[in-house]
């Protein structure tokens, strides 16, 4: 990398060496994309979606491909934490990039055990998934009232020995009201968007393109209301954001950066081409050089300035 | 190790009704690919961001060969290629079929039904035993000329407008053809009717799954199957049929 050129960005006191990280789910803890690109490059590496223990996940179909776009209902299928403990982060460590590990739960006691469990592992942050229905409460995500949001950030905080971010999920009237209410709860820095819910029917199966029936739109398909919610939400918090929602290159990933993201995750574009990520990288610098930009900053929510 | 490449198509054409062929000439994936393995094919169009697993029929030094159906716009737009055109494919992946011993030693049955003909070609290239090759089709037949080399070939076709009418079980019926072990891949119904069939007559039987891929590279869990015991990987009990499988041991899983 040009030495000229800044692309460190720091969140709660955590380093990177650039911005660009990947969405969590979309690769997996990294090993089956160390076959395709230097790992060591990306400025983190978020892990698939973790719970205290093993989940086996949805019925088969799981996904569908949509224009521009795909649904998933995974089912946030697991191994649990002991296994990601024991082989994922010693795995990541071999490599100098930073780790978020992202945890999901069905009820707060879920996401306060699962914070717990992972208080002593060498990783950099957590990243809190909130779009999971709550058991509880009749399968409503958490993330889709503001005070069960809040509760759960205050709850996390509480126990972690991590930073946290929390993920919201896109599917609220007013995401900022989502914003305040977990950095009220006490999180570090805030993620978003998780996918956006939306249906695929087969018509030549007259029935639902995934098991689930619904499951989560991503894609270049959802990116203009990914940069629109995270600009909403740079105006209306204070502390640092993750963009992600569709980010297939640079530009699009400049976007986000410039809407108020520090932070970007690449995820669907992983599975067109496992060597976006590196490619967003060298694009964001090669835009930087030939603007005549010395430092990331500079981009960051410029729109605002 | 699977490899990314932009590869150039040498040849294409169309060998029934929907079913095309495409040969790749290809920098690595050829050269490492084995029978059973599939290549990802990747749309030029952005609107199409999935690879479409499609399975290896043949391989020739640094050339591939794919057999696939069109169902859809990605395969549709595929089938308009022509040679020096360029895709982006990646692989190989998957496991593949095991031909070493003990197998190579075994009388076996290839099955191969519908679109899950093409991969039973370069595995019967491959398998160096006494072989029975089976090839069920709904009507208009396809490649059934070309394993003709490679062992006895005995059709099967749903409405009985060539071979025996009927399904690859019948035929097998028909000509009471024995086996120590099977190979397959075809439709469900077919994988699952053969299952049956080898435990009953105790045969080992490795079948070829699919499903719905996202990755392709056993990262998104998209592509499960259920298995018989936990995962060594997932820890739960299904296995990534892009990473584990394709092909797996009958027994390891559920279907």
């Amino acid at each position: 990398m040009d030495k000229l050129i800044n692309m460190n960005v720091e969140i709660a006191g955590v380093h990177f060496k650039n911005p660009v990280t990947v969405a969590s789910g979309t690769f997996g803890s990294g090993m089956e994309y160390a076959d395709y690109i230097d790992l060591n490059r990306l400025g983190a590496i978020t892990t698939k979606g973790v719970a205290t223990v093993a989940w086996a996940g949805n019925k088969t179909p799981r996904i569908a491909e949509t224009y521009g776009g795909m649904i998933n209902a995974i089912g946030l299928q697991n191994p649990g934490i002991d296994t990601l403990l024991t082989r994922d982060i010693p795995f990541l460590k071999q490599y100098d990039t930073k780790i978020i590990v992202n945890v999901c739960g069905r009820s707060k006691e879920d996401y306060v055990e699962a914070v717990k469990k992972l208080s002593k592992a060498p990783v950099d942050m957590l990243e809190i998934n909130i779009s999971c229905p709550n058991v509880k409460e009749g399968g409503i995500a958490f993330g889709q009232n503001a005070a069960v949001a809040q509760d759960i950030t205050a709850a996390v905080k509480k126990v972690s020995k991590h930073p946290i971010i929390m993920k919201l999920s896109p599917n609220v009237t007013d995401i900022t009201e989502m914003a305040k209410a977990v950095e009220a709860g006490g999180a570090d820095a805030i993620s978003l968007i998780n996918t956006i819910t939306g249906m695929k029917i087969d018509i030549h199966k007259r029935t639902f393109a995934v098991a689930n029936r619904t499951g989560g739109l991503s894609g270049p398909a959802i990116k203009p209301v990914a940069v629109r919610m995270v600009y909403q939400v740079a105006n209306a918090v204070k502390v640092p954001i993750i963009g992600m929602g569709g980010i297939t290159n640079a530009a699009d990933a400049l976007e986000f950066i410039m809407a108020g993201a520090t932070m970007v995750a690449v995820g669907t574009a992983n599975f067109n081409d496992p060597l976006t990520t590196v490619k967003v990288i060298d694009g964001i610098e090669q835009f930087m050089k030939e603007k005549n930009v010395k430092d990331i900053h500079e981009l960051i929510g410029c729109v605002n300035k | 190790m699977p490899y990314r490449e932009n590869a150039v198509i040498k040849s294409t054409s169309c060998l029934a009704t929907g079913v095309y062929e495409m040969w790749f000439q290809t920098s690595d994936i050829a050269k490492e690919a084995k029978p059973g393995q599939f290549i990802s094919v990747y749309s030029d169009d952005g609107v199409r961001l999935l690879p479409r697993p499609i399975s290896i029929c043949e391989l020739q030094k640094d050339l591939l060969r794919i057999v696939y159906r069109v169902v859809g716009d990605g395969t549709k737009e595929f089938s308009k290629m022509k040679a020096g055109d360029r895709l982006s494919i990646q692989g190989p992946l998957g496991n593949g079929y095991d031909v070493k011993a003990p197998y190579a030693e075994k009388k076996a049955i290839l099955f191969g039904g519908g679109i899950g003909i093409p991969p039973m070609l370069e595995l019967a290239k491959q398998l160096h035993c006494e072989k029975n090759i089976v090839l069920g089709y709904k009507d208009e037949l396809f490649l059934n000329n070309e394993f003709e080399p490679y062992g006895t070939v005995t059709i099967a076709t749903e409405d009985g407008s060539a071979g025996v009418k009927g399904n690859v079980l019948d035929a097998v019926d028909k000509y009471s053809i024995q086996a120590e072990v099977i190979y397959a891949c075809g439709p469900l119904p077919m994988l699952r009717a053969i299952k049956a069939y080898a435990l009953e007559h105790h045969i080992d039987c490795y079948l070829s799954l699919e499903e719905k891929m996202a990755c392709g590279i056993g990262a998104c869990l998209a592509c499960v199957c259920d298995s018989t015991q936990i995962d060594e990987h997932s820890k739960v009990k299904n296995k990534r049929i892009c990473k584990e499988g394709p092909v797996f041991n009958a027994m390891e899983v559920e279907i």
